[in-house]
């Protein structure tokens, strides 16, 4: 139906709660109504049927990918 | 970003996997049946041949994730009547076009006379209601947690523009109660559930932890790369593997504890809670959403009321989309899979939803 897709903030605007997100290469306005805190451009948002649903931590998504991998291969190389 | 689709990871993982299975296999004394309840990791798990790869040590079943599939035969019918009042505008996700009902799609009635219109967000419905004045736009109200607030702001923002001629059907639903009707089923078998990281992001994990309290059964939200999926499959295998049950948060990067609270006011603010019926579990009490009084004059059920005749409103013949949904059988158990049934051809939504269960074995599955 409707795909989450990530997307980049290139620009907001807090008073009419929207921000313009590139996602693959294209950019896209999107609704921020429903981001409570900040939204700062550089960061990653996670966008659902025109509407940011959520912020993306990238810092946490590299650090569980390197806990997983610790966890399930190095003892096997 | 990082690349969670990464092969060589995938492929690591899936050595891994496999031992994990035979063990989790050895304390059960059978191979373990995970389920997913996202059509999104349907299409993930099928899509990247995890299903497939894992079918000799696991099963992974597909639940009642895809909300047009879950649409009771009742609301297709009522949509299809919508369509054809004079002056109505259908305004919908694009999958919802080629569902079949008992008599007829809204893609035949669209043929006919009907219009319907497809939009990626209810918002740019609400732009399109502004645009044109005197047609009245209904969108169809469907998805769960993580579209319904989408819908709510849909809502809010006509009000502001104080436009009259925008509504919403709404059958939208929450994941929770039907959950519940999933695990109160003793046939199910199920050992474990990796839960739909998206409508988490809304709910929060705390939402879903009935899940291992109450059922005592391993739940684990993931994200939708394959390395997510794997990464839950994981962490639901050594769960079982150590007779545990948590309702783990496997998708940290995205899913809060509490969700996401300004999203529930808004979804709160416009929606009730409500009786409605699923395909394939019937009515299930406090699983869907009704626009509530203050907000009745955007409620397209109550602007344009339609009768349908319940009696008559049918699953089509043979389609064993409720069983599918359920978890009872595999796609491909039904006797109309890939035969009568195609996505070319569809017979039920299974099969017509990108999301979709049927869909997706059809697509990436039939060797
Ligand atoms: S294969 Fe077609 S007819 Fe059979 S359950 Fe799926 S959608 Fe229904």
């Amino acid at each position: 139906m409707c795909l989450g897709i990530p997307g980049q903030v290139v620009t907001v605007d807090r008073l009419k709660n929207w921000a313009v997100v590139e996602s693959f290469g294209v950019q896209k306005k999107v609704s921020i109504h429903l981001i409570d805190e900040e939204v700062v451009q550089g960061e990653y948002l996670m966008v659902h049927a025109g509407c940011a649903i959520g912020k993306i931590n990238v810092d946490d998504a590299q650090e569980t990918l390197k806990l997983f991998e610790e966890a399930y291969f190095d003892k096997q190389e | 970003m990082i690349n969670r689709n990464d092969p060589e990871i995938g492929k690591k993982v899936l050595q891994k996997l496999a031992g994990l299975a035979d063990q989790a296999a050895r304390e059960l004394g059978r191979p373990p049946v995970l389920m997913e309840i996202c059509g999104t990791h349907t299409v993930a798990v099928s899509r990247s041949g995890i299903r497939s790869l894992l079918k000799d040590c696991l099963v992974l079943k597909s639940g009642p994730g895809c909300p047009v599939c879950v649409t009771d035969q009742s609301d297709i019918d009522r949509i299809i009547l919508l369509s054809r009042q004079p002056g109505v505008v259908i305004a919908t996700f694009g999958d919802m076009l080629r569902v079949p009902g008992t008599y007829s799609s809204l893609e035949q009635e669209r043929a006919r006379q009907a219009k319907a219109e497809i939009f990626y967000s209810p918002l740019e419905a609400v732009d399109f209601a502004e645009k044109y004045p005197g047609e009245q736009v209904v969108f169809l109200g469907i998805g769960f947690e993580t579209t319904t607030p989408a819908i709510a702001l849909s809502i809010r923002q006509a009000r502001k523009q104080g436009l009259p001629n925008y509504s919403v059907f709404s059958i939208n639903k929450v994941v929770p109660p039907v959950m519940k009707v999933l695990l109160s089923d003793s046939e199910l078998g199920v050992d474990g559930f990796i839960l739909p990281g998206h409508v988490c992001t809304i709910t929060g994990r705390k939402a879903f932890d009935f899940i291992s309290a109450e059922y005592n059964k391993p739940a684990v939200i993931a994200g939708f790369e394959p390395v997510d999926v794997l990464e839950a499959v994981c962490l639901l295998l050594k769960q079982i593997i150590e007779r545990q049950a948590r309702t783990v948060n496997g998708y940290t990067r995205l899913v809060q504890e509490e969700g996401n609270k300004k999203a529930r006011e808004i979804m709160n603010q416009i929606f009730d809670p409500a009786d409605v019926y699923w395909r394939g579990f019937g009515l299930v009490e406090g699983s869907g959403l009704k626009i509530n009084r203050d907000y009745a004059d955007y409620d397209a059920s109550l602007r344009f009321p339609v009768e349908i005749d319940t009696v008559s409103s049918q699953s089509n013949f043979g389609c064993a989309c409720g069983d599918v949904l359920k978890g009872k059988i595999n796609p491909g158990d039904c006797p109309l899979f890939a035969k009568r049934c195609t996505p070319l051809w569809p017979v039920g939504p299974c099969m017509v939803s990108s999301e979709g269960a049927c869909a997706a074995y059809y697509q990436y599955e039939l060797s």
